[in-house]
Formats: structure tokens, C-alpha cells, sequence
């Protein structure tokens, strides 16, 4: 016996021993299984499902809705199909999403840094901001701000002219609507034009601070170029501009630009309550970076402003990038309260009525988690790379 | 870790071999063993089904349920109900969380057909209608155009709604809110002009206004809403059970039996009388139940016209005419295959 397990020692152990060749087999094992068990799902979910007599698959798809939707940013109406709901409730999901990203961000960096601010009074503003609103459920400050505050306005007829043709009611915001006449191409080239020259200019900055150190508001100047050349070449061409304003007919106000105070609702809620967590973030990002960094920047006689831009924050980004990146998940997961007040996104458009009037629930339950994880996916996808272009290169 | 995937392995092989469940004749066993009707009733309408001021669930719909119950657990009370939004009774009633679905739902082609269900009958019959503030001076649907209406997601009546205003060539808002709580709260406010609804529920949300006598409803009925309850497909039992329970009620209204009377009838003479509380004639073996199912329904619910009068019609704050639902021998719809 001692020579046998010599022997065996010396040669390959048997395959049971080898911890490599079990393991690949426990994970074939595991995946079978999970494969295994997933079919069982769907196969049992099938034979019920036709047991029960509920049709399935997904020709319900082409049929036609039948119903109309508040807002919609492609043509839509009754005679469009189910299909078509999917992507006008897709797109104002997407709408309210990308909104909400950009307008959280800005307002969560600018209460951020306040609560950093020198000034005692920004500071606990800011602090007092940050602790009620990310501590209010986000159903009930969407709540509050559709029935308490939006649903108070006056109806269309006792509307609140805010100027400028501009109207708020209890149906929503009416703007004036710019209709571009013909001539209004010249402005667009003028447009592209002077942001081409602004990308030179700056560049040219940073190779002559890098050179002779001399400064050059490159930021500010190219702003005024673009906005300079754009007004020119407008007055030029002859105001090839006109407003359509919003008028009251009949019961509602036509024409112009209506924001529905759905969509409003939606966004001030999703904005504020994100804005919240952002800020947090972006205080532990600029606080995580050393103040060694700060002082060296004011020993060097970096104003202040400068020191915030060209040091503080580009090394708080790293800290600050993956932890915004689930913010912005939630944010877009979130949105889906919509269908609590009515707004029509893809969980109210078609995971509601659509589900309803065909009552494909599988399907329609299924497509829409797909498009939740999906657009899941690709903002993880889209912030990784960013994460990755900002993270510290070491050399 | 790897030893779970195998006790997994193990178990998906040892589940294939079970067998689902037949859905035959399983809700009536279910039901006697709980002692207790599942039942999805609305999240609250007046006169439908709502509860009152301590929280016992009363209405039409209701008393569908709890005729079943009465008829099959001799007990009208043994009733669990469960609240359900438009958009979601269906899907609680395919998955088996409720027993029946009686929440003033509009029998259709598509619901009866694709969704693996049966509508067992109809209890009342309505049809859409609008409501519109007295200060907008709307006299006709027909000068709606343009208008924001307030519906409840998931209804016929968004469908019809779009018919409707497509018909006519009038342009509308659609705003869409899940519950009726929520659409009324709209209407009140005045994001919309209208609230549309089935006519009956209209009556029933104006007494939940604030000011109910500032509202109308305008005269247009636009639609056929027969509204009933519904049960699985497949479970035939259970199916005669609900429709006979709703039989019940209409057959003792015409016989003229009522919870007051019953007693005192089931002594007499009368050949269908005796038959309707079992004494002669097919009694409860047909239906799996008790011989005296019917007497119970009768003595603890009360037949049709006690129903809709309790809870609907004159002796209501809804104050509803018998109209299209009174019996077909006085000018209505309502009427049952005779009980022999």
C-alpha cells in the first residue's frame, strides 16, 4: 500500500483528486443545472398557460391599440399598433430619464460643493437640503408635487401669464414655439462653424499657457464667439425666426409647446431626490482628496476658483464616477413611479393598458424587464468606459 | 457551492416528473377547505363594491360574492376580499389569488376568449357616460372637442373613449390614472374637463366629489358595458356554481321571494318555491352544494331586487332607476333560466 500511494503521488492523480478537472466539472454540473431548471420554467409556464386556455406569444404585437396616449414624441394614435405603445412608452421613459440625469447631476454638483462652502448659511442649507429630501420615499414627494403643488394651479381660463406669451395652468406649462422660416440654415452653419473655431481657439490656449504661461480665458471667449456669430448671421439673414404662441381655444390652450404637469411632476421629484444622493457623493469625492493638494495649489498662487477646477476636481471624479453611475441606475429605475401619476411611460403605456387590454402579462412583463436591464446595462457601459478615461493612469 | 448545484440538478429532475395540478373542480374543494370565497372586488366604488364606515366590504359586486359564499358555505359573511386595480384583477384571478373576480368588469370578446377566463353572467347593465363640470356649459358629448378627459388605465373605456372621439372627429387629452380615487382627484382639480367612466360609476364618483352638485353627467351613453363576474376557464363546477348563485337572485326576485319572506314561503305550496330551497325538483347535487344552496343566498343576501336597492338604487345615496336592469317581465334585462 505505501508504494501504491507513492506511485500515485508521483503520476497524475486520478481525476476525482485533480482540483482543476472537479472543478470544471462541478461548473458543467452548474450550468446544466441552471439550464435544466430555466427550461423547466418556460416549459411548464407554456403547458399551463395553454391548459388554461391564456393565448400566447407575441403576435398581439401588430394588432392595433385602439387607445391614445397624453404624450407622445413619435405620431401616434388608436389606429397604431401594440407595438407601437412599447416604443412611445419607451421613449418617454428614455425622455424623462435623460432629463432627469442631466438636470440631478448639475443641481446634486452645485449642493455638493455648498456643502463645502466657506459660508456657514450655504453650508447648512445645503445640509438641511440633503437630509429631508433624501429621506422623503420618492411615491410620496412625486405625490406631493402633482396633487399638492401642481394640481393647485388655476384652470386654462385663470392661467398665470408669466410673460413673453408664456402661460402656467393647472394643465401644464405653455411656451411659445420657434418655427425656423427658410433662411434659418444659415444660422445652423454659423453655429457649427464657430464651435469648430472654439475647439482651435482652446486648444491654442492650453499650447500657449503651456509654452509662455500666460492665461487666456479661452472658455469664456469661445462662448461669446458662438453666441456673437449666431446672433449676427441671424439679424443677417433677416430674423428667418417666428413664435408660435399658445392660445386658449375652446377648453384648452393650442399651439406652442405644452409640458404636461405629469412630466414636470416626474422630473422635479426625480431630480431633487437624486440630486440628494449626488451631493453626498460629490462631498465625499472632494473630500477624499488630499488637502495637501489644495495648499500646494495656493502656494503656487492658484486663485481659488481655479484650484476647485483644474485640481480638486479632476481627482474627485475618480472617487465620485462609480457611485453617480448607480445613482443614475436608480434614477432611470425610478422613473418608473410614473405610472402613479399618470405620466405615460413604458410601465404605464405597456406594462399597464397594454398588458391589460391584451392580457399577455408574460410578455409584456418580460419585454419590459428586458428594456429596464438593457438600458441598465448600457449606462453601466457608457460610465465604465468614462470611469476608465478618468481613472489615475500610473506611471 | 458545488454541492448545491448538484441538490439543484436533483431537484429539477425530480420536478419534471410532477404533474401540474388539473383545474378541474379544484376551486369548490379550495374553497370548502379555507371556508372562505377569495373574491376581487375595486379598490373602492360606491354602490359596487366599497367599504362602509366599519370596513365591512357592501355593494352590488359584493353581493355577488357573498351570494356564492352563502350557497356554498352556508355562510354569506365567509368572504376574504381582495382589492384590485383595473390592471390588475385579471392577472390575480388567472394566477389563482381570488376565487372570482367581481369588480365591475365589462364582458368582452378578447376577456372571455384570450385571457383563459369566463364571465359567469351579468349582474348590471351600464354603458359609458361622461361627466363634466356645471360651469363649462356642456350640453352634448358632441361639443367635447379638445377637451382633457380623465380615464382609469386598463378599462374598456379607454377604448371606446378613442372610438368615440374618432367617430366624431374631435380631438382629446388623454390623461390616465390608476385608480378612480386618483381620476376623480384629477377631475376635481381640473387637469381634465371630463371624467368618463361606465354610467353607473359615474354616479357613484360624483357622490365622492366635493361638491357633487357641480357636476353632470351628460346624456350620451356611448357604449354596451354588461358588467358580471368572472371566474377561470376550465373549472366548469365552480362556473355553474357562480352562475347559478346569480340565477338565484334573479329567479327569487320574480318569485317574488325575499330575505323577509323566505321562511315563511318555504312552508307553502308553491311547485317552484319548493323547488328554488330544495325541498322537490334538482336541489344542490348538480352543483355539488347543499339542497337549501338557493334558501341561503335568499336569506342572507336577498334576491336581485333587494340587492340593487340596497345598494344602487332608491334606498341609496346613489339613487339609481331599476331601468334596463329591472326583471324582463316589468321592461328590463334580467332573466333566468328557470330553476327545475
Amino acid at each position: 500500500m505505501p508504494e501504491n500511494n507513492k506511485h500515485s503521488a508521483n503520476s497524475k492523480p486520478s481525476f476525482w483528486n485533480d482540483p482543476e478537472k472537479r472543478s470544471i466539472l462541478f461548473q458543467i454540473l452548474m450550468v446544466g443545472a441552471v439550464i435544466l431548471f430555466i427550461l423547466y420554467i418556460i416549459n411548464n409556464t407554456m403547458h399551463n398557460l395553454e391548459t388554461r386556455g391564456i393565448s400566447t406569444g407575441f403576435g398581439f404585437l401588430s394588432q392595433n391599440a385602439g387607445f391614445d396616449i397624453l404624450l407622445t414624441l413619435i405620431p401616434f394614435d388608436a389606429t397604431y399598433s401594440f407595438g407601437r405603445t412599447f416604443v412611445v412608452g419607451l421613449l418617454n421613459t428614455l425622455l424623462v430619464s435623460f432629463l432627469g440625469v442631466i438636470c440631478a447631476t448639475i443641481l446634486g454638483f452645485m449642493l455638493g460643493i455648498a456643502r463645502l462652502s466657506h459660508n456657514w448659511l450655504i453650508r447648512k442649507v445645503a445640509t438641511v437640503y440633503v437630509e429631508i429630501f433624501r429621506n422623503i420615499p420618492l411615491l410620496l414627494q412625486i405625490f406631493f408635487w402633482y396633487f399638492a403643488v401642481l394640481q393647485l394651479l388655476p384652470s386654462p381660463k385663470q392661467s398665470i401669464e408669466l410673460g413673453g406669451g408664456t402661460y402656467l395652468n393647472v394643465r401644464g406649462l405653455y411656451v411659445p414655439e420657434p418655427i425656423a422660416e427658410s433662411g434659418f440654415g444659415w444660422v445652423a452653419i454659423a453655429f457649427f462653424a464657430s464651435l469648430i473655431a472654439s475647439v482651435f481657439l482652446v486648444r491654442w490656449a492650453k499650447k500657449r499657457l503651456d509654452e509662455t504661461g500666460n492665461f487666456f480665458p479661452a472658455y469664456w471667449a469661445s462662448l461669446g464667439l458662438v453666441v456673437g456669430v449666431c446672433l449676427v448671421t441671424f439679424l443677417l439673414a433677416g430674423s428667418p425666426m417666428t413664435l408660435e404662441y399658445p392660445e386658449l381655444k375652446g377648453f384648452n390652450f393650442q399651439g406652442g409647446i405644452s409640458i404636461i404637469p405629469e412630466l414636470s411632476a416626474l422630473l422635479l421629484a426625480l431630480t431633487i431626490y437624486t440630486a440628494a444622493f449626488i451631493a453626498e457623493i460629490v462631498r465625499s469625492g472632494i473630500e477624499a482628496v488630499d488637502h495637501g493638494q489644495t495648499e500646494a495649489a495656493s502656494a503656487l498662487g492658484l486663485p481659488r476658483s481655479r484650484t476647485l477646477r483644474l485640481i480638486v476636481i479632476p481627482q474627485a471624479m475618480r472617487v465620485v464616477i462609480p457611485p453617480l453611475t448607480s445613482q443614475y441606475l436608480n434614477l432611470i429605475k425610478n422613473s418608473s413611479l410614473a405610472t402613479a401619476i399618470g405620466y405615460p411611460d413604458l410601465v404605464s403605456v405597456f406594462a399597464g393598458t397594454t398588458l391589460n387590454q391584451t392580457g399577455q402579462a408574460i410578455e409584456v412583463i418580460a419585454m419590459t424587464m428586458a428594456v429596464y436591464l438593457s438600458i441598465s446595462l448600457l449606462v453601466s457601459m457608457f460610465m465604465n468606459w468614462y470611469n476608465k478615461r478618468m481613472a489615475l493612469v500610473e506611471r | 457551492m458545488k454541492k448545491i448545484g448538484i441538490f439543484a440538478a436533483a431537484a429539477v429532475v425530480s420536478l419534471s416528473f410532477v404533474q401540474t395540478a388539473s383545474a378541474e373542480d379544484v376551486t369548490l374543494k379550495g374553497v370548502q377547505e379555507r371556508g372562505y370565497v377569495q373574491c376581487g372586488v375595486s379598490t373602492g366604488l360606491p354602490g359596487f363594491s366599497n367599504p362602509d364606515e366599519k370596513g365591512n366590504w357592501i355593494g352590488m359586486d359584493v353581493d355577488v360574492c357573498r351570494a356564492v359564499a352563502a350557497a356554498t358555505l352556508g355562510g354569506a359573511s365567509k368572504v376574504k376580499y381582495t382589492p384590485l386595480t383595473a390592471k390588475e384583477r385579471f392577472t390575480a384571478l388567472q394566477s389563482g389569488e381570488i376565487d372570482i373576480l367581481s369588480r365591475n368588469t365589462t364582458w368582452t370578446q378578447t376577456r372571455d376568449t384570450s385571457l383563459g377566463l369566463n364571465f359567469a353572467g351579468v349582474n348590471y347593465y351600464d354603458g359609458q357616460g361622461f361627466m363634466v363640470t356645471k360651469t363649462l356649459g356642456v350640453k352634448s358629448a358632441l361639443e367635447l372637442d379638445g377637451a382633457a378627459v380623465c380615464i382609469q388605465a386598463g378599462t374598456t373605456t379607454e377604448l371606446n373613449l378613442s372610438d368615440y372621439f374618432r367617430e366624431n372627429n374631435m380631438k382629446y387629452q388623454p390623461v390616465v390614472f390608476d385608480t378612480s380615487d386618483q381620476t376623480v382627484k384629477g377631475f376635481e382639480s381640473g387637469r381634465c374637463d371630463i371624467l368618463t367612466s361606465d354610467a353607473s360609476q359615474l354616479y357613484a364618483l360624483r357622490i365622492k366629489l366635493e361638491n357633487p352638485d357641480g357636476a353632470i353627467v351628460l346624456p350620451e351613453i356611448i357604449s354596451k358595458e354588461p358588467l358580471g363576474p368572472v371566474v377561470r376557464q376550465g373549472d366548469d363546477q365552480w362556473f355553474n356554481i357562480v352562475k347559478w348563485s346569480m340565477n338565484a337572485l334573479i329567479n327569487a326576485e320574480e318569485m317574488g321571494l325575499t330575505s323577509a319572506n323566505v321562511d315563511e314561503m318555504k312552508g307553502g305550496d308553491i311547485p317552484a318555491v319548493r323547488r328554488f330551497v330544495g325541498l322537490d325538483g334538482p336541489k344542490g347535487k348538480g352543483l355539488g352544494l347543499s339542497d337549501d344552496w338557493a334558501y341561503n343566498i335568499v336569506k342572507q343576501v336577498g334576491n336581485y331586487g333587494e340587492v340593487f336597492d340596497r345598494n344602487v338604487g332608491a334606498g341609496s345615496a346613489l339613487n339609481i332607476e331599476r331601468g334596463v336592469n329591472a326583471l324582463w317581465s316589468k321592461g328590463g334585462f334580467m332573466y333566468a333560466p328557470p330553476m327545475r
